[in-house]
């Protein structure tokens, strides 16, 4: 069932990975048998909201944690049976920040490099790397403490990439950033894409998903419920919904768009003048429909195309609106 | 760029992981050690305090004591029998209390960011654990120095030994907090706990006043306290007084204890944190 793609290199593969934290009162089960294959170089998201159980699967595959159940391999390790060679391949950036205030930049780089084994003199040549990759040569030898928001989040990932890993495992990268700081890191995460790290992160934001994510799954309640690129998810779950006004003559056109083998669904609404369709792709739709409905001699009075979005796709599955969740 | 040449570049790491474990442990130890030391002294905050709490005791308490041991006519100078004291309890709470600053780096995630390296987990304890005992070394030597012009006489060959039991006491309390620490996570429940358990220590250990003193039930109390045996090791250290059996008890018990606990906070260093 995991083994469909054969033809691309496979960076994370899990099967029936689960994980239940047990209290005093309860058992949670926090993530439920999640499935997931992710490939080499591609940006991996997984959406859901707070407390879907995104950190938790992620922490297990970074060997924070153990499953209680399930098996994952990360580039190309086991993750039960091999997790210092798990650890030296991947790295990490957790939430909610990673460094000392009283750290300069450079000293936790230099350090970080050298706990992933390298010797201090390559561990300060790579730290200078990473500092001017990541546009933080001013403030390497200032304490972190002084960092905005925006350059913390930035050494952060500078620290889960000293050693090159393979795989990089980003929790809520630009949560708390402003909207310049947040394109920033979406620029960075790409420049590391377009160097060949396969990049898995969790996130709540629909556009963050949508326009950073090569493919992502949605989570909610511990399991996947949706997998795939943006537009597979849309497409499969929703449709894209073209309106026609219609001046009395709606009828005629519902008959005719009924007949068309592309539309999955349509609807009349007399009060608005309105009809709606529900078809697979909506631009390549819209010209079949204008010249049937001009072969018919009928004019439309209006013609629009609405996108679903990654939150349509999340309500149908779940009955909730991750906005909602989100706010 | 293809993903799979990529990856490719991206395998051929400059690190050179080194394969002996034990080589890896002590690498990672002296590398954890060198940060937490450079990051405590740029905190000014742990010199002043550090330095000011025992010289306190010395100016402000030594002369009581001393008054009151001349008015007893025991004829020796009260300090020889409080400053071995004295060190000890600065060991014992400079120790206590090191997991505060784990649980700050608990939540700056500085301590998961090393988890989710390769590095050695006891070299996460072992590196903050020997920090605080070079610290507590540095405030030994400053107490002992002060001491002197108060009246203090010293046989250095007794006051190297009993540095090495300050160590050692060092080695028992510094993990047992970190291990605390990484167990309880907040400075509100690890406060408590602490002085619940520190508290007892110092009091049934003889430091302030001597259990010669006490009722029988307290002092049985007193002899089963580990501290007991190193304070009475510590008097007979700066006397000179070699032939005394609890040097050997004192230093031995408490070698036995640091064992123990460097043993029992580097499995809760390794465990996964659940």
């Amino acid at each position: 069932m995991t083994g469909l793609t054969p033809i691309r290199n496979v960076m994370i593969q899990t099967t029936d990975l689960r994980r239940t934290f047990k209290s005093r009162k309860s058992t949670v089960e926090a993530v439920q048998g999640v499935d997931l294959n992710v490939a080499a170089g591609e940006i991996f998201g997984f959406l859901g909201p707070n407390g879907a159980g995104k950190t938790t699967t992620l922490r297990m595959l970074a060997t924070l944690i153990k499953p209680t159940s399930g098996d994952a391999t990360v580039a190309g390790a086991d993750l039960r049976r091999q997790p210092q060679l798990v650890r030296q391949r991947i790295g990490y950036v957790p939430q909610g920040g990673s460094t000392d205030p009283a750290e300069t930049g450079r000293g936790e780089l230099v350090l970080q490099g050298r706990l992933y084994g390298m010797s201090g003199a390559d561990a300060k040549v790579r730290a200078s790397e990473v500092l001017a990759a990541l546009d933080l040569e001013a403030a390497a030898d200032r304490g972190t403490g002084t960092y905005s928001g925006g350059m913390r989040r930035r050494l952060d990932v500078g620290l889960g990439i000293v050693h090159r890993p393979q795989v990089l495992f980003l929790d809520e990268p630009t949560t708390g950033l402003d909207p310049q700081a947040r394109a920033r890191m979406w620029d960075e995460i790409r420049n590391l894409r377009a160097l060949g790290t396969t990049v898995f992160l969790t996130t709540h934001y629909l556009e963050e998903a949508d326009v950073l994510c090569d493919r992502l799954a949605i989570i909610d309640h511990g399991k996947i419920v949706a997998e795939g690129t943006s537009d597979q998810l849309k497409q499969k779950v929703a449709g894209d919904v073209v309106t026609i006004g219609v001046d009395g003559s709606g009828a005629s056109v519902l008959t005719l768009v009924e007949s068309m083998p592309f539309v999955r669904e349509a609807s009349h609404d007399a009060d608005a003048g309105l009809i709606r369709l529900y078809v697979d792709r909506g631009e390549t739709a819209i010209p079949h429909l204008l010249r049937s409905l001009d072969a018919a001699g009928l004019q439309p009075t209006s013609i629009s195309l609405n996108k679903p979005s990654l939150d349509d796709v999340f309500l149908r599955q779940t009955g909730r609106s991750l906005r909602e969740e989100a706010a | 760029m293809t993903a799979a040449t990529g990856t490719a570049s991206v395998t051929s790491t400059t690190t050179t992981i080194e394969r002996n474990p034990r080589m890896r442990a002590l690498r990672d130890t002296w590398l954890i050690f060198r940060r937490s030391l450079v990051l405590t002294i740029r905190q000014p905050t742990w010199i002043i305090f550090g330095i000011m709490y025992p010289v306190l005791y010395l100016v402000l308490f030594g002369p009581l004591l001393d008054g009151a041991v001349r008015q007893a006519g025991a004829g020796v100078s009260a300090y020889n029998w409080f400053v071995p004291g004295l060190l000890i309890q600065v060991a014992l709470f400079g120790s206590a209390f090191v997991g505060f600053g784990l649980i700050a780096e608990l939540r700056y995630g500085v301590v998961e960011r090393m988890r989710v390296t390769p590095m050695s987990r006891t070299a996460m304890l072992l590196g903050r654990s020997l920090r605080d005992v070079v610290l507590l070394m540095m405030q030994a030597l400053i107490m002992i120095g002060l001491a002197i012009p108060f009246g203090l006489h010293i046989d250095a060959a007794g006051v190297a030994v009993t540095l090495g039991l300050l160590a050692l006491i060092g080695l028992v309390m510094a993990p047992l907090s970190y291990a605390a620490g990484l167990a309880l996570k907040s400075e509100d429940a690890f406060a408590p706990l602490v002085q619940g358990i520190v508290m007892p220590l110092l009091l049934l250990s003889g430091i302030l006043l001597p259990m010669a003193l006490a009722p029988d039930w307290l002092r049985f109390l007193s002899s089963i306290n580990p501290l007991t045996h190193a304070v009475d090791a510590a008097r007979a250290l700066f006397n000179g007084d070699w032939g005394n059996s609890e040097i050997a008890i004192g230093v031995g018990l408490t070698a036995a204890l640091a064992a123990l606990a460097v043993w029992v906070a580097s499995r809760a260093f390794s465990r996964a944190n659940a």
